[in-house]
């Protein structure tokens, strides 16, 4: 499903920094992939990479069949329609609300009236927010903001959900409801990739955990024992 | 894209206009006064061309003959005559007609003046060909032509009033295209600005577009329509003012200046807008739209 080859990628700003160096993994489909390491280690250059936002200096990224490498320019929009991604800052648009954060998602996929009004209202009651529909999103906490951006990043029918340090600006409480979230997600058959530096909720998930240090995969773990 | 998607990018369009309403505004006011100062030159530029060609009908370049001049020589420079390009039309004008011509405009009713001539015609070496031209530039080379022909003694030509109408008229044309030039310059910095304004506030919207598979042509058409709606209401506002403000002045002047009307109609309203009306529309739907895809291109790299 996700198969990175000898991956690295180099920025060049003065002098030359590896962001990530000979990286080579493999996540199937259907599975619940937590990337862990500290700030800097290279996680979200490898999310960068698999949105397509940017190239490998070297190495080969096959995603869904697709190798990235060889994808035109006018053929990413089609293929990040089946790639979910949810960031720690949520990324709403914060002048519109709930319902329409979420139709948004769809409308840029020219999906059509009668879609969007049958499927928005089904995942917002699908991550506990259907009687907030109208709220925008400046008056909802942050967890209930995470959950919107979750039902953004589902409402396409991706096969893959990328999280980006989805509870980093959560409390415990919210941390929890949002992992429960995402775990259920990927029980219905959703590959979830989780990029986080919280240990704590990656030992309690007992999920295979891939450890990133200065910008090379250290470990691969199929659970991290508590 | 669907009917719904289009709907939504035009509301979004119609927004960013909205949002950036002092940029918006700028744009339009710019946009106005250059299709304005268009539809202006262009009436004075068909009016004065209206006003050329009727003058141009009363020039004419008038060619005598040698005293010796043979008839063949005469009938010569008449085939010459007819085969020039640039003439409209020409007539033989005797000796007598010429004398009788003389006589009705100089002595009218004095008739008995003329008689003390009785059959002595004093115009006898002034038999001539009398020349109208298509077009009045041309009639310097015309003359030149003439003037070697042999049998030729002399070319009169109003060359003066021809030079001054042509001149004037292709100085009018000049300062209007270059203000005109100018002002689609302005006009396209100004959408350029007011796009980039727009950009910039939904950077953050764009980006999450882009993210969630937006295709270039879905982020692109909310601006292409704001550049484009700026356009269509900067030429609809000044082909509204002109319309209004032309009809009334063909009045006041027709009114106001009886002999001036006379001399020469002005083109009529119709005439004028159904020119004025698509290439104004184009022109300003066309200026939007290549001010908007170029500061996409500079700023959206989509």
């Amino acid at each position: 499903m996700i198969e990175l080859s000898h991956v690295s990628k180099t920025y060049e700003a003065g002098v030359k920094a590896h962001a990530l160096k000979d990286v080579s993994l493999r996540i199937e489909s259907g599975e619940f992939v937590f990337i862990v390491g500290d700030s800097g280690a290279g996680k979200s250059t490898l999310i960068k990479l698999l949105l397509k936002e940017l190239t490998p200096t070297e190495g080969s990224i096959v995603v869904a069949g697709r190798d990235l490498n060889k994808m035109r320019h006018r053929e990413i929009p089609e293929y990040r329609r089946k790639i979910g991604c949810v960031f720690q800052d949520y990324r709403l648009l914060k002048d519109r609300n709930v319902y329409e954060n979420v139709a948004f998602a769809m409308r840029v996929t020219d999906a059509s009236k009668k879609q969007i009004k049958r499927r928005v209202p089904q995942m917002l009651s699908r991550v506990g927010l259907a009687s907030k529909y109208r709220s925008l999103p400046g008056h909802l906490s942050g967890g209930e903001q995470q959950r919107v951006a979750i039902a953004r990043a589902l409402v396409n029918h991706p096969k893959i959900l990328l999280a980006d340090e989805p509870t980093g600006n959560l409390d415990g409480h919210n941390t929890w409801e949002i992992m429960k979230l995402l775990n259920e997600i990927n029980q219905d058959g959703t590959t979830v990739v989780v990029v986080t530096h919280d240990m704590e909720i990656v030992r309690a998930m007992n999920k295979r955990v891939i450890t990133i240090y200065k910008g090379a995969v250290v470990s691969d773990e199929e659970e991290l024992s508590s | 894209m669907r009917l719904s998607s289009l709907g939504y990018n035009i509301r979004q369009g119609f927004k960013n206009i909205w949002r950036n309403k002092m940029f918006s505004i700028a744009s339009i006011a710019t946009m106005a006064a250059c299709i304005f100062l268009f539809g202006l030159f262009y009436a004075v530029t068909v009016n004065f061309g209206g006003m050329l060609k009727n003058a141009e009908k009363g020039v004419s370049v008038t060619v005598y003959f040698d005293n010796n001049a043979t008839q063949d020589e005469i009938d010569d420079i008449g085939t010459a005559i007819s085969k020039r390009p640039e003439v409209r039309s020409y007539k033989f004008v005797s000796a007598d007609e010429a004398w009788s011509e003389f006589q009705k405009s100089y002595f009218g009713k004095h008739k008995d003046a003329a008689d003390s001539f009785a059959d002595d015609n004093p115009l006898k070496d002034m038999a001539n060909y009398e020349i109208y031209l298509k077009d009045v530039s041309k009639q310097s080379a015309l003359v030149s032509f003439l003037e070697k022909q042999a049998g030729v003694r002399e070319v009169h030509q109003s060359a003066a009033t021809a030079r001054t109408l042509t001149d004037f008229n292709s100085l009018v044309q000049l300062i209007s295209m270059s203000i005109v030039i100018i002002l689609i310059a302005v006009a396209i910095f100004l959408i350029n600005n007011t796009v980039t304004v727009g950009i910039s506030v939904r950077r953050e919207e764009i980006g999450i577009m882009k993210l969630i598979g937006a295709k270039d042509s879905f982020v692109r058409a909310p601006f292409i329509v704001e550049g484009v709606t700026i356009g269509l209401i900067g030429s609809v506002i000044p082909l509204v003012i002109l319309y209004v403000m032309y009809g009334r002045i063909i009045r006041y002047v027709a009114n106001r200046f009886n002999a001036l009307s006379n001399m020469f109609a002005f083109a009529p309203v119709n005439s004028i807008f159904k020119v004025l009306i698509p290439v104004s529309l184009v022109l300003g739907v066309g200026i939007g739209y290549i001010g908007s895809r170029l500061t996409l291109k500079k700023h959206l790299h989509v």
